[in-house]
């Protein structure tokens, strides 16, 4: 079956239809791989300054996409992650602070938006407990280390004769 | 004591694995929406089927109301209508729709093919109200009371099962509230 493809594609006698599928088939590969490469989030957006540009980066960042949940603003390619961008983007524009951008944002679709959760009473737990469960497990180390260090080091006289009547036999 | 102590690992362990557990079988698409118990959004848009109409939270009718977030882009829309027009029967609310990021022409054509449940749908082409309204996609559909505040807010298709869990019991709720002049 190969052989007979690679005859068909190498023959001498190439008619015209045969150099035109390979045409074709080139020209479908680049337009595949041409795709692949434009696929990704690209908006294009003026920024008057540099400052701007760095807020608008870091908020898109620390936003989260609504709709597909384990993304930010700026890995998302959904169309409800554009709208948030263009609202970010215009509220920059027109000279909110950031804090107020995200407020405009939790205002709407909840705490759930932030990557980066506020603390509150909901997430002392989130913020606090690794900081806790380190210290529950420093604790029980120290706790095993210091009863270890209690046993005592040194041989007692009855000991000593015994590891020497053990040694003599040897 | 020391037994006890001992023991903390442990339990801390049985507590964090019940905790990952039960985390497994929440849905994360079920998120509490900001807007609840806050008023709807104030709005001011055209209408879907007139151009020249201005709606507003006026033009609502008093009592309870339910906003569904539709538009034909949405396949789960679709799906979703012929429900619509049955609960669209109930006296007890007015159900009205909000075309949300849709081209006009479709969108009427979709309500003469399908059967317009509506009371009126509003035009939200750009989706600003969708935005304020915290709005990620198609359909959602909000419980609104005769106070104009945000009771609930439904992400999913509505079918017999959500309606019956968790929408009647509120639409009572909001009935007997009214009935007691709160």
């Amino acid at each position: 079956m190969g052989h007979k493809l690679m005859k068909l594609i190498f023959l001498p006698k190439t008619n015209l239809v045969q150099i035109l599928a390979m045409a074709l088939l080139t020209l479908l590969i680049a337009i595949m791989l041409s795709t692949k490469v434009v696929a990704g989030p690209i908006d294009t957006y003026d920024f008057p300054d540099e400052i701007t540009k760095v807020r608008f980066q870091h908020l898109i960042y620390e936003l989260r996409c609504p709709k597909c949940q384990n993304q930010n603003l700026a890995d998302s390619n959904s169309p409800i992650a554009q709208d948030l961008r263009q609202e970010v983007y215009d509220m920059l524009i027109d000279g909110r602070a950031d804090m107020e951008i995200i407020d405009f944002m939790v205002n709407r679709y909840g705490e759930f938006v932030l990557y980066r959760p506020k603390v509150n009473s909901l997430t002392y737990f989130l913020w606090y407990g690794p900081v806790a469960f380190f210290m529950i497990g420093g604790f029980m180390v120290f706790l095993f280390v210091r009863k270890k260090d209690k046993t005592p080091t040194e041989l007692t006289s009855e000991q000593q004769q015994q590891l020497k009547s053990i040694l003599k036999d040897k | 004591m020391k037994v006890l102590i001992r023991l903390i690992p442990l339990l801390l362990f049985l507590l964090l694995g019940v905790l990952l557990f039960r985390g497994l079988s929440l849905n994360p698409q079920d998120m509490p929406s900001a807007l609840v118990g806050k008023p709807f959004p104030v709005f001011s848009l055209n209408a879907l089927n007139n151009a020249e109409q201005k709606l507003t939270t006026a033009s609502f009718k008093p009592g309870i109301k339910l906003v569904n977030v539709w538009a034909t882009w949405c396949p789960s829309c679709k799906y979703e209508h012929p429900f619509l027009v049955k609960i669209s029967k109930d006296q007890r609310f007015a159900l009205y729709g909000l075309n949300y990021k849709d081209e006009r022409q479709p969108a009427l054509r979709w309500l003469i093919d399908f059967e317009d449940p509506y009371q009126f749908s509003i035009f939200d082409q750009q989706g600003k109200l969708g935005l304020n309204l915290g709005v990620f996609g198609a359909p959602e559909t909000f419980v609104v009371d005769h106070h104009n505040i945000i009771r609930k807010r439904f992400a999913g298709v509505l079918e017999r099962n959500v309606w019956q869990r968790e929408f009647l019991p509120l639409i009572n709720t909001i009935e007997d509230e009214i009935a007691n002049g709160t």
